[in-house]
């Protein structure tokens, strides 16, 4: 199995930024037409990111004109450009299969922030929560991300 | 015609310049040292007797022991013959895995897994039966095995369950996808035969390139 290791590591990819499941990528793709190559962008929404070595893939979901749309990259491929993370989404499982079973608003994932933006926008909040009498000054997203405190 | 003597490793998968995905079998292909030689006057054909793999000392019979000295090799675990005519070897000498190169086509010999008890579906592609139209209990059946009174018996060789693989196995036509020398590993496109560790020999192929 060392050995297997040792002949993956040629064909590895360290360039792509980490990313996981529910979180939303844009993926740059090779094309080869004839002997011109350029170069299309797929972005959506991770759901799966399995195997290990040189197999491991990742899946992406997007919505095309109301039909899902969902493309399996080989993660150490040549083929990919780059990777780029747009939004990291705060899921509790690695497999966001039921996506698939979900339209519109339900199908919505939410935004994970980092420590920094949540004392930001908890910070927000209950200043909000202080002036008491309208609650609604708090931005959408901040009440969002507000909830996400409170279970803490 | 080139030959090797190697172990399996196992399978990944490595990328073409072009992006094409390749299944490889990794093989590790010598170094074999050359323990004695065939030659036409003595033997009547032409071989090398190369060894592969290590074995202590103290667990080598004795007359093994005497060939290995004679030969000045440290022991191996195994002792086979092979043809190679493409370059000439002197006994003590080691081939080595640089004899291939990327793009050559080989066959590869090994024994393929032991598979135990196997029923005629698995073994022999039969058909089977109906699941269904009033059938119970025999869907994976081999159906008939014969006549009647005449010839009163089974013939012998038909083919029924039985203990399937641990056969010797010959894949042929393989591309080398890669040779990496200094860890003496070999990638070929594909499958061969055998388990993880099992004894293979590599040969340069006996189909006509395309």
């Amino acid at each position: 199995m060392k050995q297997i290791a040792q002949v993956e590591q040629a064909y590895m990819r360290d360039d792509l930024p980490p990313f996981g499941s529910g979180d939303t990528v844009r993926v740059h793709v090779k094309i080869k037409e004839g002997d011109k190559e350029r170069i299309q962008v797929f972005q959506g929404t991770v759901i799966s990111r399995r195997g290990g070595g040189t197999g491991a893939t990742f899946t992406v979901r997007k919505m095309s004109s109301g039909i899902g749309v969902e493309r399996v990259f080989p993660a150490c491929s040549p083929n990919i450009d780059k990777v780029e993370l747009v939004r990291k989404g705060s899921v509790r499982r690695k497999k966001l299969y039921y996506l698939r079973d979900l339209t519109g608003k339900s199908a919505r994932i939410k935004e994970q922030l980092t420590d920094a933006q949540k004392i930001a926008a908890g910070g927000a909040a209950s200043a909000a929560a202080a002036e008491a009498a309208k609650p609604k000054a708090a931005a959408p997203a901040e009440a969002a991300s507000s909830e996400e405190e409170k279970s803490e | 015609m080139k030959e090797i003597l190697g172990q399996k490793i196992g399978m990944t998968r490595v990328f073409m310049e072009t992006g094409e995905a390749v299944p490889v079998t990794v093989i590790q292909a010598g170094p074999c040292p050359v323990v004695a030689r065939r030659t036409v006057e003595k033997d009547g054909y032409e071989a090398y007797q190369v060894g592969f793999g290590s074995r202590k000392k103290q667990r080598v019979t004795k007359p093994r022991a005497g060939q290995f000295g004679k030969a000045g090799v440290e022991p191996t675990r195994y002792l086979r013959e092979i043809k190679f005519t493409e370059a000439e070897f002197e006994v003590g000498s080691r081939i080595t895995v640089d004899a291939f190169k990327a793009g050559d086509r080989v066959d590869v010999t090994g024994t393929s897994r032991g598979l135990g008890f196997q029923g005629g579906m698995k073994r022999h592609n039969f058909q089977g039966a109906n699941k269904t139209h009033g059938q119970s209990d025999r869907w994976r059946a081999p159906g008939s095995i014969g006549q009647s009174s005449y010839p009163s018996r089974v013939f012998k060789g038909l083919k029924m369950a039985g203990r399937m693989g641990k056969e010797r196995v010959t894949v042929l036509n393989l591309e080398v996808v890669k040779v990496i020398e200094s860890e003496n590993l070999m990638l070929v496109k594909g499958s061969v035969p055998g388990h993880r560790g099992a004894l293979l020999k590599v040969r340069t192929t006996n189909r006509a390139i395309r």
